[in-house]
């Protein structure tokens, strides 16, 4: 891809989105400009969406959490008069290579997530003020926020018209919170997805697809009466001023990406990019009021927005680079001075901030269709939040004893109580947790090891790396293991790792990126949807798609 | 005794892999060492090691260096780590990377390929050794003990050079694997050798010889495969183990050769004319043509199924790789990849043998084996020399290779040593004459009583024309230790 998709934006860069600040009531108002598109070759009509869209939207919820703590209510609804949103862009996903559709969803997927989880994590509860049209994509935003509030006006419908229209499936969550966070009944939610007109007024509340059904008449004067009432009941606590986003000191060129604190190195011919996260360059601050005061500049948080870009840029800009490799350096003790400062203080918004968003991005590491290694080397700074990446990735490697000519400290992991559950996966157990799913007793032994820095035996004899090397093997080891990982298949690649990684229970998270993406993506591969004559390229002929009607 | 705390690896171990500098390498051997030394102790008969023996050790890898004779205890032996001189510029010779650089290091994507084939080609080298452990009890003469133990400490030298490799360029995984290689071992239960043709003991220097001539010769053929490695390394080893392999054929071939020599000559000075005489013919103490034709058979056949099935997509998958050549990779003139070429195989169908057209690449073994096949008959003519310069009317024969095999499309049917189809009745009728039977190993068993004086040699075998290092016949290849 010639383009570098760029996920840092600011509002003054918006195009499709507007947000209104009342007190404790912010308003989301989604006004896709429709040329605007992020590619060319199809127009973003009635409020449809593509990754652009996606972007902004997602810069606006990150936004809300750190820049506006004070908002408690978030209002989204549409720009536009006749349609609250059609969803994703159909000419954009036919146009689309798969690997770009696959991106696409994820991350709007994770988008989702994020703004859903906002009133658990943040005191931040959303509503989606539902006028107009409200159809797959559309209906999959609105069912991701807290609320769902639909005009009854006799037209405005919520629909997930994708399977009868497109041949498709609402696959950013759609049919799982249908049934998983909507509990609407099987056969209705049948029903429901295999219409593409959708459902209105009061039998949309009776089937649980929307929370209220409002006259029109009243519509706008209710959704604020709701915002303000949910305000008042909130619990989070009143936060004068947020800190504001910065923007990242990035760099792109041939060899990387580089930031402040994250080194992305490329090695094209070995597929390969080299993640290293620096430690804090200073001792922890004093005190929490000296952390809101260092604001996007503090340690953790820089370091969480730096990673969090970088993984974005590569996995939308460089997919040929099927490995990952992460490195840390620096000082331990400092970074787990860093996050324990925080985690003392997690009543206060900005710590509790840093810490949630830590959450999401390790989520999004997890969720990462790459082979993910880390390595511990001398020097490195791998203590709690930090450490939480060696379970995160696929395969560990540690180095052992002292290594000839090399006189960085001896590689040490350190655990801190934040290993154990501040920081859950999808399936909402530890990382730990996952990993030690067969031995609960060695994740007690685990915890029986906070705050030790743990060199490489004890490492090992925890389990905690996959493997430990010394002088003599090191080298040798991790570049055969780097060559062999970059010859196999990129798609059992993916499909193994995705399986291997979440252990354990299933949970609405889960379920979306792991049974309902994985159908999507097999769908996306279909003819029946993507061929010549599938139901996606045919959108908009007026020609039905035409299908192979074997069942597969 | 060897002192293991001061082994001086670069000085006591002949390499010319700059092993006093290789730190890594040099603290595996370190630990691997004492292992072998063990293994070594406890399997040859302690009166053997402690005796002198006059063995060629291999000191460097220029003509002059290699044939260095002397006496010297076996277990301290100069176990030398040698590869051929790396050739400037060599390129990978076959499969998809074909004509690319050859490898210096392992390519990780074909690490486990690559390991899997140096552990099966290192686990048959000691494997042999152990087959062969009593053999010196019963040597006929000094000079064939000589031989012997020229061939076990050769087989020693060469599971070195494997677990050099092993533990120079596999990590941890190929440090296991070379300590594995001294947990098995030929015949045990527990953990037996990895190949069945080197799980079954050598019972008498007939089968030595046999076994030296045919089962070493497929352990030529894997090396001369194993030579053409994109692998450069493995590819060098390789080249120089086919230094010593060869000697390992000559004690094959001319330990048949004056069995049959001296067979002859007692039936001419007898004057016995039909081979088939076998009880007045082994009466004379020397061993009948047509046993030592049911010994080829035998020998021949179990070395047949060491190639492996016909039809192999692990040949195949190696030779793409670029990991196993053909025989002489270099002299063949077509795209060295097998694109679109096929090669015709046996195969079984509607109760008989046919021969078909296969994709070349999956053919891999057979081609090997068919290479194998020719290179073998070569000895069998010069012995069937020997018993026409005798006048005695006999012919020794390779059976087809249809008959007695336990791997491959031939398995599990019987088959004559002409290859035809026969009934079951037949088959159990005709086995005695076609296979050793356990009286014949009887007798051959008679015949092994120990020679120890020199220049003397049992009574079923005549003594060779040239002695070793042009030694004069009544030299003392091997000074016995007298406890």
């Amino acid at each position: 891809m010639s383009k570098v998709i760029d996920f840092q934006t600011d509002p003054s860069k918006y195009r499709h989105w507007k947000v209104e600040y009342d007190g404790p009531v912010a308003t989301v108002i989604m006004d896709v400009d429709e040329d605007a598109g992020l590619f060319d070759g199809y127009k973003l009509k009635l409020n449809s969406y593509d990754l652009g869209v996606d972007i902004e939207l997602s810069d606006v919820v990150q936004r809300m959490r750190f820049e506006h703590p004070e908002v408690k209510t978030v209002v989204m609804k549409s720009g536009k008069d006749l349609v609250f949103c059609a969803g994703a862009n159909i000419r954009m996903l036919g146009g689309a290579a798969h690997s770009h559709k696959v991106n696409f969803c994820k991350f709007t997927n994770e988008t989702r997530n994020t703004f859903e989880a906002a009133e658990q994590d943040s005191g931040q509860k959303w509503i989606a003020a539902v006028k107009g049209a409200c159809a797959g994509g559309g209906y999959e935003l609105a069912l991701a926020c807290n609320h769902i509030m639909l005009t009854d006006d006799s037209t405005s419908s919520v629909a997930l018209p994708e399977v009868p229209l497109l041949a498709v499936l609402p696959g950013t969550g759609g049919l799982t919170r249908v049934t998983d966070k909507r509990k609407v009944r099987r056969d209705r939610a049948d029903i429901f997805c295999s219409i593409e007109e959708g459902i209105k007024g009061k039998r949309a509340k009776d089937w649980r697809l929307v929370d209220e059904v409002i006259p029109n008449s009243k519509f706008e004067e209710t959704v604020a009466e709701r915002a303000r009432e949910f305000a008042a009941n909130s619990t989070k606590p009143d936060v004068e001023k947020g800190i504001e986003l910065t923007p990242l000191n990035r760099t792109i060129d041939d060899k990387g990406v580089h930031y402040d604190l994250v080194e992305v190195e490329i090695d094209r011919d070995g597929r390969k990019a080299t993640i290293t996260l620096s430690g804090p360059d200073a001792d922890a601050p004093g005190s929490i009021d000296e952390v809101v005061a260092q604001g996007a500049e503090g340690y953790l948080l820089k370091l969480a927005r730096e990673l969090d870009d970088a993984i974005m840029h590569l996995r939308l800009n460089e997919m040929e680079l099927g490995l990952w490799v992460f490195r840390t350096q620096g000082d331990p003790e400092q970074v787990k001075a860093h996050e324990d400062l925080l985690l003392a203080n997690e009543d206060n918004w900005l710590a509790n901030e840093i810490l949630q968003f830590w959450k999401r991005v390790l989520k999004r590491v997890d969720v990462t269709s790459r082979s993910l290694t880390a390595l511990v080397e001398h020097g490195s700074c791998y203590a709690g939040v930090l450490a939480e990446l060696l379970f995160a990735v696929d395969r560990s490697y540690m180095m052992e004893d002292e290594f000839e000519g090399d006189n960085r400290p001896i590689a040490t992991i350190t655990l801190s109580e934040s290993n154990f559950g501040r920081y859950p996966m999808g399936n909402d157990l530890s990382r730990l947790e996952t990993r030690f799913l067969g031995e609960p007793e060695s994740l007690e032994k685990a915890k029986g090891a906070i705050g030790e820095a743990l060199e490489a035996e004890e490492a090992d004899e925890l389990g905690l790396v996959t493997m430990i090397l010394d002088d003599i093997d090191w080298d040798d080891e991790i570049r055969i293991f780097m060559e062999e990982r970059a010859s196999f298949s990129p798609d059992a690649m993916t499909g193994m790792e995705a399986n291997l990684r979440f252990a354990g229970p299933e949970t609405m998270e889960t379920r979306i990126f792991g049974r309902l993406t994985a159908w999507q993506n097999w769908i996306f591969n279909r003819p029946n949807a993507v061929g010549e004559n599938g139901a996606l390229q045919r959108y908009g002929t007026g020609v039905r798609g035409e299908y192979n009607m074997e069942r597969v | 005794m060897v002192d293991l705390i001061n082994v001086s690896y670069d000085t006591q171990i002949p390499n010319n892999v700059g092993l006093s500098s290789d730190r890594k390498v040099l603290k595996a051997l370190e630990k691997w060492h004492p292992g072998y030394i063990n293994w070594w102790n406890d399997l040859i008969p302690e009166k053997f090691q402690k005796s002198m023996v006059y063995l060629r050790t291999a000191v460097s890898v220029d003509p002059k260096g290699w044939a260095k004779f002397d006496y010297v205890k076996m277990p301290e032996y100069r176990w030398g780590v040698l590869l051929a001189p790396q050739v400037e510029g060599r390129t990978i010779p076959c499969g998809e990377h074909y004509g690319q650089a050859a490898w210096q290091e392992v390519p990780g994507e074909y690490r486990n390929m690559l390991k899997r084939l140096i552990v099966i080609q290192g686990d048959t080298e000691p494997g042999s050794v152990e087959q062969q452990r009593f053999l010196g009890l019963t040597a006929p003469s000094l000079y064939d003990m000589r031989n012997l133990f020229q061939v076990n400490v050769e087989e020693g030298r060469h599971l070195w050079a494997m677990v050099y490799l092993l533990q120079k360029y596999f990590g941890r995984d190929g440090r296991e694997e070379a300590n594995d290689l001294l947990v098995r071992s030929s015949g045990s239960e527990e953990a037996p050798r990895m190949l069945g043709a080197f799980n079954e003991e050598t019972p008498d220097w007939l089968s030595f010889f046999m076994f030296t001539y045919f089962t070493d010769r497929d352990g030529k053929m894997q090396l001369e495969s194993l030579a053409q490695s994109g692998f450069d390394p493995l590819s060098r080893t390789c080249r120089f183990m086919l230094t010593e392999e060869a000697h390992h054929m000559f004690v094959g071939e001319t330990g048949v050769g004056r069995t049959i020599e001296k067979t002859c000559q007692v039936m001419r000075e007898n004057g016995i004319e039909d081979p088939y005489d076998i009880d007045k013919i082994r009466s004379l103490g020397v061993i009948d043509l047509p046993t030592i034709q049911k010994k080829l058979n035998l020998h021949y056949t179990l070395s047949l199924d060491l190639f492996g099935q016909e039809v192999s997509t692990n040949a195949a998958n190696a030779f793409n790789a670029g990991i196993k050549g053909r025989f002489q990779e270099h002299r063949i003139d077509d795209d060295h990849m097998l694109k679109d070429a096929t090669y015709t195989v046996w195969d079984f169908e509607d109760g008989k043998a046919v021969q078909k057209e296969v994709p070349a690449l999956t053919a891999i073994n057979m081609r090997l084996r068919d290479d194998y096949i020719k290179d073998a008959a070569g000895g069998v003519g010069r012995w069937n020399k020997i018993i026409e310069k005798a006048g005695v009317q006999f012919e020794l024969k390779l059976p087809h290779e249809s008959f007695n095999r336990k791997i491959g499309v031939f398995a599990g049917h019987n088959f004559d040593p002409d290859g035809k189809i026969v009934s079951g009745a037949e088959y159990d009728a005709g086995i005695p004459n076609w296979l050793p039977t356990h009286a014949d190993g009887d007798f051959i068993q008679s015949l092994m009583v120990p020679v120890t004086e020199p220049g003397k040699f049992a009574s079923w075998i005549a003594p060779p024309k040239v002695g070793i290092d042009n030694k004069p016949g009544d030299f003392e290849y091997v000074k016995l230790h007298m406890a």
